[in-house]
């Protein structure tokens, strides 16, 4: 959240850049309702290995998704110095934990480019485009893919 | 001077409906759910003008009138009926009761305030 | 306040209507019923008619129209509501709330109602020109007929503008007009700008008339009640005035000397003269409230003359009338007042003049009612404004309510549960410094705990209602039950004013409705049976509904032939639900109605369906945090009995360790807690245990295992025994590390951001702000029994 790159023409949007696993991530800055440092969760029963557990966020039941993990990028260890991005999903509050958030970019959004078919299977599934600005590549995660799709219902 | 208008209905939606309407036309609009309640609030308001309904528990709207006229012999404030009904019969029985007028539901604004114009100074 | 936000008034009005109606219905099933209840029925249709009149809501105010006119011919007397009459009525009451839904929900389309009910309700109605009070329902402002040889006009005078008049108040009305008389009289004529000024500004000479306009002559002698009924002469003047110019002369003639002058007794004649081009009717119209209380001849000058008319109606106007007002007027007045006055020393306090001797049929019922139509009667009740307390008092009648958005009050919930937890924080952090008990601040914080926990009590219970509005839906569906059984069937409602959550009793009227419907459907016997075991044909269901320790239970039951345990055993054998010859008690044969796809009736009922899905019922009791069991007696008839807890948002739970996280089992379903030195487990088959507990073997799982967080542990020393209990007996003992203490949590839901979790009901927030799921018990029951061989009675009934 230090700098504040700018790239100009075409409409432009903000992201929440953050890191995960050594690369660069974002996601719509209009989905991020605040971001916070890493708290333990409460674990879930028969949960995914992507999924940390459950964070009380005043008064609300929060799952803590590990992006790492979710992304086949192998499991995060968080520690304090870890945050929890915490963004709305359609109605569901999901928080996301990542490794540090570096900054916040305006960029027009006709500078998002496909994902390049290089990339693997997993990261395409969760990553809607890449932008890149000077040496860096940021993959825009597509936030509505991040939730188990399997969740159990009703039993 | 604020016209002061007692409304006494026991049906919540009239006495909305009365509200609105007689507040959209600018006066002071008291309420009250039945005629007991009429009559406590007839001592406290001092209103110009009273509509009562009269099918209502506690104290109906010939009750109400009659009490009223009763308590304030010397000061025969203007009361209107509210009714579905407009048969002679009834509006005898009103007006035995002592009401001014008679004002039959629905009613609209214009008419509302048309009844009142007649019995008081706007 | 819009337009549409009125209308919801009115709906929202209307089901308070509508629970006063049924009640009221009811309550006219009884014999002796205080005849009150007739009023008060007949006032709730009253009421829907003249709202949904107010929005133009036809086809509501056509059957509410045809309802009230049967009604008040009860009212009047002129029909006994005997239980034929009683049966339409009831039918009646359903189809007005189902017309007033569709209204609602626009589905209406202006039909009013099924022919066969409109006709026999027409038939109660009778002829429309004989209803007592000529209920003869017209939304028309004027009803003065037009003059005769005079064209008529919709018109009424009444919408016309008003040019500002002096401010005499309205108290200051007869004095005016009193006063004008005289003065007026000195003055000889004057037209009335300003009134009853005594200015004689225009000479005395006849206005121009307007072409087309007709002069009119208007005879007008006011009497003494005209005064008193709050009519004011100056007032019709200047609405005369509107009509066009108006010439005002009053006749002093019968002015008696001043010495003999009453203030009260007017004797002032007037004479007018108003040139208009308004109708006749439309002049008429301006005396229409003084019509009958003031002599009146309205001449039009012109060759029309024999348009005259004379309107000097004596005050007795229509006497014929007068006595069918008898039957209204009567009960109002008359009797029952004794009763309440006595029940209640504050009622005693208004004398009344009128009193009659306490009606021994209505022993306080309707208390409210009757002291309230006697205190009418009383001067000194009138006056006072404590007296209206006093009655109030005295009554159950409706407290003052008010309407809030639920969304609030659940914000409020919420709100209060962050502060019971902020609170438990706080104690935690102030414990750990080992402060005093007597400190300061450990007293504070004990009287801020108090009222946490009292705020929060307070607030639960604004989401609480009585069940009454559930119960009340109950009755119709045994009418409904009932005749498409051929069945006869009295239900009766206990404790319909127990208060539960809101979304409690929102959520449990689809499975209340299947328990009575099985109730009626399976459970009572067709008439000619109960007849032949010696049983009265009418068959009983009892609905009621207690609050018990903490719980509110609601029970079902029926007096029909009970629960076959013979059929019940052979289908579920059939069905390959239990294995053949199992050996189950009584008990455990009537719960075997629950288990999925049962059915207890050979033939599929097209009412309830088959089996009524009473498995379903279990299920959504369930989802309530509540338990279902039924109960029989061989020839004496079926009781369901359903547990819930009285709100959705707290619970009582005892706090557990499981494999390093904190867990909330809730209270209710457990049965004991032991250590396993003094428990006796044995092993059984390969890794398996039961715990023997009170005699059976209950299966035993490590809840940690259970719910994935760690392989089971091999020695059960250093852990606990919960014992957990669900319905119909079935038991499983779980295994936890550690009982860190029992307390109210307050209920958050995992569903709303994450899901389902298996063996998970719900998530609390702790003392530490850290979350801790509450298990399911019926799941992790459900495991454990699955997990023990041999017992298929318990696996197939989770």
């Amino acid at each position: 959240m230090t700098e504040h790159s700018t790239v100009t023409g075409g409409r432009t949007g903000e992201l929440v850049a953050f890191r995960v696993a050594e690369q660069d991530f974002c996601i719509d800055i209009m989905s991020v309702r605040e971001i916070r440092g890493w708290t333990e969760t409460t674990v879930l029963p028969h949960a995914q290995d992507y999924v940390k557990g459950v964070i009380n966020l005043r008064g609300a039941v929060v799952p803590v998704i590990d992006l790492s993990a979710r992304l086949g990028l192998g499991r995060l260890e968080p520690g304090p110095r870890h945050v929890i991005i915490i963004t709305m999903i359609g109605q569901r509050l999901v928080g996301l934990l990542a490794d540090v958030v570096s900054d916040i970019l305006s960029v027009p959004e006709d500078t998002v480019q496909p994902v390049p078919d290089i990339a693997s299977e997993s990261a395409r599934a969760f990553v809607s485009g890449v932008i890149t600005t000077g040496e860096r590549m940021i993959r825009q995660i597509d936030l509505a893919r991040i939730l188990p799709e399997d969740r159990p219902e009703a039993a | 001077m604020t016209l002061r208008v007692l409304a006494i209905d026991d049906s919540r939606t009239i006495r909305s409906l009365l509200d609105a309407a007689l507040s959209d036309a600018g006066f002071e609009v008291h309420l009250a759910e039945d005629g007991r309640q009429g009559l406590d609030r007839l001592a406290e308001t001092d209103p110009h003008v009273v509509i009562t309904d009269i099918n209502m528990p506690v104290l109906d709207g010939f009750g109400f009138i009659e009490a009223a006229r009763r308590d304030h012999p010397d000061r025969p404030v203007p009361i209107l009926v509210l009714t579905t009904e407009s048969s002679p019969a009834l509006k005898d029985r009103a007006r035995r009761a002592g009401a001014t007028g008679w004002i039959v539901k629905p009613f609209d604004e214009a008419r509302l305030i048309g009844a009142i114009e007649r019995v008081a100074v706007v | 306040m819009s337009g549409t936000d009125l209308r919801e008034v009115f709906f929202q009005e209307c089901e308070d209507l509508l629970e006063a109606l049924q009640d009221g219905l009811r309550q006219m099933d009884t014999p002796d019923h205080d005849p009150e209840t007739v009023h008060a029925v007949f006032r709730a249709v009253h009421s829907i008619k003249g709202g949904a009149g107010a929005f133009g809501l036809d086809a509501l105010v056509d059957f509410a129209h045809r309802f009230e006119t049967a009604m008040d011919r009860v009212r009047a007397g002129d029909l006994a509501a005997d239980p034929e009459v009683m049966h339409v009525f009831h039918r009646a009451g359903d189809h007005l709330a189902d017309l007033v839904v569709l209204t609602r929900t626009g589905k209406q389309a202006g039909r009013a109602g099924d022919a066969r009910l409109l006709a026999e309700i027409d038939a109660l109605a009778g002829p429309p020109e004989e209803s007592a009070e000529g209920l003869d329902f017209q939304p028309l402002a004027l009803d003065l007929g037009p003059l005769p040889g005079l064209p008529a006009s919709p018109e009424g005078a009444a919408d016309t503008g008003l040019d500002a008049g002096p401010d005499t108040g309205p108290d200051t009305g007869p004095d005016a007009g009193l006063d004008a008389g005289p003065r007026t009289a000195l003055g000889a004529a004057s037209p009335l700008p300003d009134s009853l000024t005594d200015t004689p500004a225009d000479p005395p000479t006849d206005p121009p008339a307007p072409p087309g306009a007709t002069r009119w002559r208007i005879a007008f002698a006011p009497t003494a009640a005209l005064y008193t009924a709050g009519n004011d002469p100056a007032l019709l003047f200047r609405a005369l005035e509107r009509l066009g110019p108006l010439r005002v002369e009053a006749d002093a003639t019968a002015l008696p000397p001043l010495a003999a002058l009453d203030p009260m007794a007017p004797c002032l004649h007037w004479r007018l003269e108003l040139t208009t081009d308004a109708p006749a009717d439309e002049i008429a119209a301006v005396f229409e409230f003084v019509e009958g209380l003031c002599g009146l001849e309205i001449t039009a000058d012109s060759a029309e003359t024999d348009a005259a008319t004379d309107m000097a109606a004596g005050p007795e106007h229509g006497p014929e009338h007068g006595p069918e007002h008898g039957p209204e007027h009567g009960p109002e007045h008359g009797g029952g007042e004794a009763a309440p006055a006595g029940a209640d020393p504050r009622g005693a306090l208004s004398p009344a003049p009128a009193t009659a001797p306490a009606d021994p049929a209505s022993p306080g019922n309707s208390p409210a009612n009757n002291t309230a139509h006697n205190t009418a009667g009383s001067e000194d009740a009138a006056r006072a404004p404590r007296s209206s307390a006093a009655a109030s008092d005295a009554a159950p009648a409706p407290q003052p309510t008010i309407r809030v958005n639920l969304d609030r009050v659940d914000r409020l919930i919420n709100l209060v549960g962050e502060l019971v937890i902020k609170e438990a924080m706080l104690s935690q952090s102030i414990a750990r410094l080992g402060l005093p008990p007597e400190s300061g601040m450990t007293t504070g914080l004990d009287g801020l705990k108090q009222l946490a926990g009292e705020i929060q009590e307070g607030v639960m219970a604004i989401r609480a209602q009585p069940v009454k509005s559930m119960f009340q839906r109950m009755f119709r569906i045994v009418r409904e039950a009932a005749e498409a059984t051929g069945k006869q069937v009295r239900l009766e409602v206990q404790g319909d004013q127990t208060e539960v959550d809101k979304t409690v009793i929102e959520r449990l009227v689809d499975p209340l409705t299947h328990m009575i419907r099985n109730a009626v459907d399976h459970g009572l016997e067709d008439p000619d049976t109960r007849l032949a075991a010696g049983k009265p044909a009418q068959g009983r269901v009892v609905l009621s509904a207690a609050h018990r320790s903490g719980r509110v239970m609601i029970e079902v039951s029926d007096d029909g032939a009970g629960v076959n345990r013979d059929k019940v055993r052979a289908l579920a054998e059939t069905r390959g639900l239990i294995p053949p010859g199992a050996d189950l008690s009584a008990s455990e044969i009537d719960n075997l109605l629950f288990l999925p796809g049962f059915s207890s009736k050979d033939t599929v009922s097209a009412l309830s369906g088959r089996g009524v899905g009473l498995d379903v019922v279990k299920s959504e009791i369930h989802a309530l945090g509540g338990r279902v069991t039924i109960a029989s007696t061989p020839g004496a008839g079926t009781t369901f009995s359903v547990s819930l807890p009285l709100t959705l948002a707290v619970l009582e739970g005892m706090v557990v360790e499981v494999a390093g996280q904190t867990m909330v089992i809730p209270i209710t379903a457990i049965q004991e807690t032991l250590q396993p030195g003094t428990a006796t487990v044995h092993p059984l088959g390969s890794g398996e245990r039961v715990l023997i507990s009170r005699g059976a073997p209950v299966p035993l799982i490590d809840l940690g295992a259970t719910l994935g967080y760690r392989a089971a542990p091999a020695a059960l020393d250093d852990h606990v025994l919960v014992v957990l209990q669900v319905d119909a007996g079935r038991r499983c003992a779980v295994v936890v590390d550690r009982i860190h203490d029992q307390r109210q949590v307050v209920i958050k839901s995992l569903e709303s951001n994450y899901g389902r979790v298996e063996g998970v009901a719900a998530a609390t927030i702790l003392g530490d702000g850290r979350i801790a799921l509450i298990i399911d018990p019926d799941e992790i029951v459900a495991r454990g029994g699955g997990r023990l061989p041999g017992d298929l009675s318990l696996a197939a009934m989770g």
